[in-house]
């Protein structure tokens, strides 16, 4: 073999960079997320656990474009409970902590939604209502 | 009809997977043993193809030069376009590799009545390339979100930077576009530029139409069949491949395990395929040698060292009698003769 010295570093960088994932996790998973069960309300939801899970975020999506661009805040009703459409006014009466409940599989996944860009979470909102 | 080939491998690709993943306890093979013998296979095939290269001799000093070589001092050295220090070389090296030099020197010939040839430059290829380079560059990192727990600080960056745009639900992002954009401008222009389709053969066509069905598999998971697309599974999996636990939790849609079938088959088709340019342009030696060939003796590594270099003093004293006697002119005349 030719040029070994700089053959086997570049093979080596490879290989590191290859197999850094398990470097970087030391073989640990880690722990899953288990996000707060909601308060009170029993098991119920809009739609069933595992398709909120799935497609919550396109949900929210589909609500904040028809309330805020389409004016359209007719409620939602489900097994007979009516819920209005939004985060503060639907989602978080019964998932009342953000920390325990969104964010605990959002940071798992690395995922940054951008609702809290212009929403308060029940903890803002109550340090708010304090300040005035 | 060889890109036509293309997509039928590529379609039944999609058809064993999404029926395969389907039958109970296939989840395994597709989610974890295909994806664990795909990685095995790259990275030997890659070190192997790499291996071999670096076996080959290089007999010449063969370096592509683009512009005026070191001379003497009044003459202005072209240094990128005709390195000869290793610095020169490693920035040439770093350039052809993060900005494609090479195909921005690309060139479209055609024959124009008279006849009369015309070489014009032709960007179009050089601009699509990066495009498709940097969005593949980009969504693997995005990827490792998956991989990586807890994910590393930079992801933010480029969820910030890929999703800028900031809409729809999952957050779009651009590189799911300009890679689309990028691969069917290279599909195209194989298509419609008659000297390229020409040399064009399937496995010119087999990768790129692969790396698309991948990238659309991948948005139709993300922001289409999103029925049991949970990806607090998918990364529990993902990161349980990486530190050798790999659990498949609850149930995962048929569209998941053809978007990893297909990573899988690039995987493994890789090593073995163009696609190893990857490795390739750093041993290119056209790009990797110093043009120093007139102040440093380039040894062919092959040569016999049995064969020791023969002077044409040498050869004249071997043969100068035979010279002389033929009449070919000698620098040293033969000894004169006693008598």
């Amino acid at each position: 073999m030719y040029n070994k010295g700089t053959i086997i570093p570049g093979l080596i960088i490879f290989v590191l960079i290859l197999t850094s994932p398990i470097w970087y996790n030391g073989l640990k998973a880690g722990d899953l997320p288990k996000p707060e069960a909601p308060m009170g309300v029993g098991k119920q939801c809009v739609l069933p656990v595992q398709e909120m899970r799935d497609t919550h975020m396109q949900l929210l999506n589909q609500w904040r474009d028809e309330v805020l661009r389409d004016d359209d805040r007719s409620t939602v009703v489900v097994n007979g409970k009516t819920y209005r459409k939004g985060l503060q006014m639907a989602c978080m009466q019964c998932h009342t902590d953000k920390e325990k409940f969104c964010d605990t599989c959002h940071e798992y996944a690395s995922v940054k939604p951008y609702c809290w860009d212009c929403h308060l979470t029940p903890k803002q909102a109550v340090s708010k209502k304090e300040t005035h | 009809m060889k890109y036509a080939f293309s997509f039928l491998a590529v379609i039944t690709l999609i058809v064993i997977a999404g029926l395969g993943s389907q039958v109970q306890g296939m989840q395994y093979l597709f989610g974890v043993a295909l994806p664990y013998l795909a990685i095995l296979v790259f990275a030997g095939g890659f070190i192997y193809r790499v291996v071999q290269w670096a076996k080959s001799p290089v007999p010449f000093s063969i370096q592509t030069t683009c512009g005026q070589a070191a001379s003497l001092d009044f003459i202005k050295q072209s240094r990128l376009e005709c390195p000869n220090t290793t610095a020169e070389v490693v920035a040439r090296m770093i350039l052809e590799i993060f900005t494609f030099r090479s195909l921005f020197r690309n060139t479209k010939s055609e024959i124009h009545d008279g006849p009369k040839i015309t070489y014009e430059s032709s960007k179009w290829l050089w601009v699509f390339s990066l495009m498709f380079h940097y969005s593949f560059l980009l969504i693997i990192l995005r990827h490792m979100r998956l991989f990586l727990n807890p994910a590393p600080f930079w992801m933010d960056w480029i969820e910030f930077g890929d999703g800028i745009f900031q809409f729809g639900a999952p957050n779009v992002y651009i590189t799911d576009a300009t890679i689309l954009i990028g691969l069917v401008y290279l599909f195209g222009r194989r298509i419609t530029n008659r000297h390229v389709r020409y040399i064009s053969l399937i496995n010119d066509f087999f990768p790129l139409v692969l790396i698309f069905g991948i990238a659309v598999t991948g948005i139709l998971m993300r922001y289409f069949l999103r029925t049991d697309i949970d990806i607090v599974t998918i990364k529990r999996l993902a990161v349980g491949l990486v530190t050798f636990s790999p659990v498949i939790g609850t149930k995962i849609g048929a569209i998941f395990y053809i978007h990893l079938f297909l990573v899988s088959t690039l995987l493994v088709y890789f090593p073995f395929s163009k696609l190893m340019h990857l490795g390739g342009v750093f041993l290119s030696p056209t790009r990797n040698m110093k043009n120093d060939c007139r102040a440093v003796r380039h040894i062919n590594p092959w040569n016999d060292p049995e064969i020791k270099p023969h002077s044409y003093a040498g050869y004249e004293d071997d043969f100068r009698e035979f010279m002389v006697e033929a009449g070919i002119p000698v620098d040293k005349e033969l000894p004169a003769e006693k008598g």
